[in-house]
């Protein structure tokens, strides 16, 4: 779909491959055949398909809009992909409604997918009620309990909720739990992984459907801008709204590409409790295998897999996407890093300068504008604004209560007078 | 012929898994042992790592216990040079945990190690023969074998790409799905080895088995032996438990007031019997022919 279409790599340098069960590599090879033919081919018109619908369902092209307050503040043009405005509230669904049609080109019955802040499981559940597919979503205990409105729409478009309580109860689990799925139903299931991750084809797939973004910004800053900006940023968890927002830029050398890890608490991993307080795999982590890749992982001396942090749950993942790995290896991409308290105030930012409440995912990106340097940016940057923060209005009112943040609203007080309050 | 070869040579060979250090090291050292008393020809022992995606709730159970336990793969390599048992031992665990050892990044160092301390093999379920290149390089310069699993979905071309490439044994995965233990066998048990019946190399049958019975069935429909974890790792967490229950959590300094090693080591001695003598039952009840 993208420019580079004809491109299918099994690898990224030494990163990514086919690390699964036997039982699961006859699926993957018929969906790499079925990927081929139908979205890079065309195939029966899937492309044409596809369009059609996230047009008309999804709600693309989504706007870039100039953000003004920002671009004061900054001292330079900032726009925003709003991503945020796409159906479902977030860019997951142009990898959803990608993968889930597709699983009906293929003939599929059933679909499996996990999720961590429950944008990819809301995606899914839409794309899956859209395309009349039965649906399953694993999901980590503590992520349900952090992404309740999430649970409830999923549950509304029909899907089944499955709740994982192995390790930390985060997206990590959830992964394993829906690989678990898929090696027992393979025959009649596909499995809509939820980002950049995962065996060949899946990080490559996601990407091409995700690459609509990129797609979209570059045109739209040529059409509003006259030209290509000096940077483009965007968080990282798997690294999907990432590669999306940067895939149709990575051939133009002159835009910079910054990816935002969560920093969490802190970068040092707490050798003690075996925790990585951030999921920065790409700041910080070290090369080596899970959930089907050869990536960049937070993971300890021995290759297990620590647990990692974020106050954004669909950024709390210890692996990140190859391709994504790699482009940082070869000094395409640059990883940078927000921790919680600067992800927090940044939501409140956005939302007071610009009237947008963004995802907390998001809110990383946001924040990093604050600590980038106007090298850094450029006289322009496009900022990915993943998705729209409805989701995590609890986490947020009860992370913020908990910190000294000072642009947030103090949710006690309503007016100065106190009026209002009486009964 | 290396050790697994010969393990498989007169007649249907006991495969029984259990991961090392579940609950804890010592313990588990005492049930290998046991299950050698009661019949095994090889035994299969999970190195656990922290995903391990090919395994159903009882093994992953016993994964988590061992690595609270505090199991690493230096730990266990370690054991492995001081277990006292003649049959083969085989290493179960995933990718990762073999691509990390050492200072070397790859497999080399961990193989190495492993023919040190006197392993035998390596199953990697996440390890599809695409990837397997450099483990199976290492494995034959130091002469372990590498097992490959074939799947019930497992045909045509990547069939014979992992014929090729397996030595040891093939494991035969009895179903879809991951590990745990199952009430009866599955059909496509008898599918698949009719699919790799033309293939001179061992088919030992795992995934689901858990009694005599089952196993009687398996060798008779074909199957060289007979591989069980689940079952046997269900008694490891009942005595586990039951420790637990009377010792208020305390489950690494042995059992004395529970279930005591000795106590669950002498179940599983028993259950390893029953296995064996199913296995053996089985292939006297080979109606068939032999395959050629
Ligand atoms: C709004 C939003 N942005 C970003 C992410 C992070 O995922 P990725 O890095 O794959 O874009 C998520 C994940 O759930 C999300 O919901």
């Amino acid at each position: 779909m993208s420019s580079n279409t004809n491109e299918n790599p099994s690898k990224f340098g030494d990163y990514g491959g086919q690390y699964v069960p036997e039982a699961l590599m006859p699926a993957i090879e018929e969906l790499d055949d079925a990927f081929r033919r139908y979205v890079l081919e065309n195939e029966g018109g899937f492309v044409d398909e596809f369009r059609e619908r996230i047009r008309d369902f999804g709600g693309r092209p989504t706007p870039l809009q100039y953000a003004e307050q920002l671009s004061a503040r900054y001292d330079t043009d900032v726009y925003l992909k709003r991503e945020d405005l796409l159906h479902g509230g977030a860019h997951k669904l142009n990898n959803a409604l990608g993968q889930v049609l597709l699983a009906k080109y293929m003939g599929k019955e059933r679909i499996v997918a996990e999720t961590g802040a429950g944008q990819h499981g809301t995606a899914t559940a839409m794309a899956a009620a859209h395309l009349d597919m039965p649906c399953v979503v694993y999901m980590g205990r503590r992520d349900i309990n952090r992404q309740r409105p999430n649970v409830f729409r999923m549950r509304l478009n029909g899907a089944e909720v499955e709740p994982v309580t192995a390790g930390r109860g985060t997206l990590k689990e959830a992964i394993s739990e829906a690989m678990r799925d898929w090696a027992t139903t393979v025959e009649n299931t596909h499995y809509v992984i939820g980002s950049v991750v995962g065996p060949h084809p899946f990080p490559t797939m996601v990407r091409e459907f995700q690459s609509v973004i990129s797609e979209e910004a570059r045109r739209q800053m040529r059409e509003q801008a006259g030209g290509l900006p000096d940077s483009v940023v965007a968080c990282a968890g798997g690294g999907s709204n990432t590669m999306g927002a940067f895939a149709e830029f990575v051939s133009d050398e002159d835009v910079s590409l910054f990816a935002v890890e969560a920093g969490g608490s802190s970068l040092e991993v707490d050798e003690e409790t075996g925790v990585a307080p951030n999921s920065a795999s790409l700041s910080t982590g070290t090369e080596g295998v899970l959930h089907g890749a050869r990536t960049r992982l937070l993971q300890d001396g021995d290759g297990q897999i620590v647990e990692s942090h974020s106050i954004s749950s669909g950024l709390d993942y210890a692996g990140v996407g190859p391709e994504l790995a790699h482009l940082v290896d070869e000094g395409r991409v640059t990883p940078v890093t927000v921790d919680d308290d600067a992800a927090l105030a940044g939501f409140h930012r956005l939302s007071q300068e610009e009237g947008i409440i963004p995802a907390l995912e998001t809110a990383h990106a946001v924040a990093w504008l604050e600590d980038a340097t106007s090298d850094q940016l450029g006289d322009s940057v496009v900022v990915c604004v993943s998705g729209r923060g409805d989701k995590d209005l609890e986490s947020v009112i009860e992370e913020t209560e908990k910190r000294d943040i000072e642009n947030a609203p103090d949710m006690d007080v309503f007016s100065a007078s106190g009026a209002g309050g009486s009964e | 012929m290396s050790r697994l070869d010969e393990a498989f040579a007169d007649g249907p060979a006991f495969v029984p898994y259990l991961a090392l250090g579940d609950p804890d090291l010592e313990s588990s050292l005492e049930y290998v042992k046991a299950l050698e008393r009661g019949g095994a020809d090889v035994i299969e022992l999970g190195l656990a790592f922290s995903e391990p995606i090919a395994e159903g709730p009882t093994i992953q159970s016993a994964v988590v216990r061992s690595l609270e336990g505090g199991m690493t793969p230096t730990k266990f390599l370690d054991a492995v040079e001081d277990l006292d048992v003649d049959v083969p031992l085989v290493c179960m665990t995933y990718y990762n945990l073999i691509y990390q050892f050492g200072e070397e990044a790859g497999p080399r160092p961990f193989v190495e190690r492993a023919a040190e301390v006197g392993l035998s093999g390596f199953v990697v379920p996440d390890l599809p023969a695409e990837e397997s290149g450099p483990l199976r390089e290492a494995c034959d310069e130091f002469g372990l074998d590498l097992i490959f699993i074939v799947a019930p979905t497992t045909r045509g071309e990547r069939l014979e790409r992992l014929m090729d490439q397996t030595s040891g044994y093939v494991y035969v995965q009895a179903r879809l799905g991951v590990t745990g233990a199952k009430a009866d066998v599955s059909d496509q048990t008898g599918e698949s080895l009719d699919r790799l019946s033309e293939w001179d190399v061992p088919k030992a049958v795992g995934f689901g088995i858990s009694s005599g019975e089952q196993a009687r069935e398996v060798v008779a429909a074909g199957a060289d032996g007979v591989i069980v974890g689940s079952a046997l790792v269900d008694i490891v967490a009942e005595g586990t438990s039951a420790a637990s229950r009377t010792q208020s959590g305390d489950v690494a300094e042995g059992h004395e007031n529970g279930d005591s090693t000795e106590e669950v080591a002498a179940r599983l001695e028993e259950k390893a019997r029953e296995l064996k003598e199913g296995a053996l039952a089985g292939a006297q009840a080979r109606t068939r022919p032999e395959r050629t």
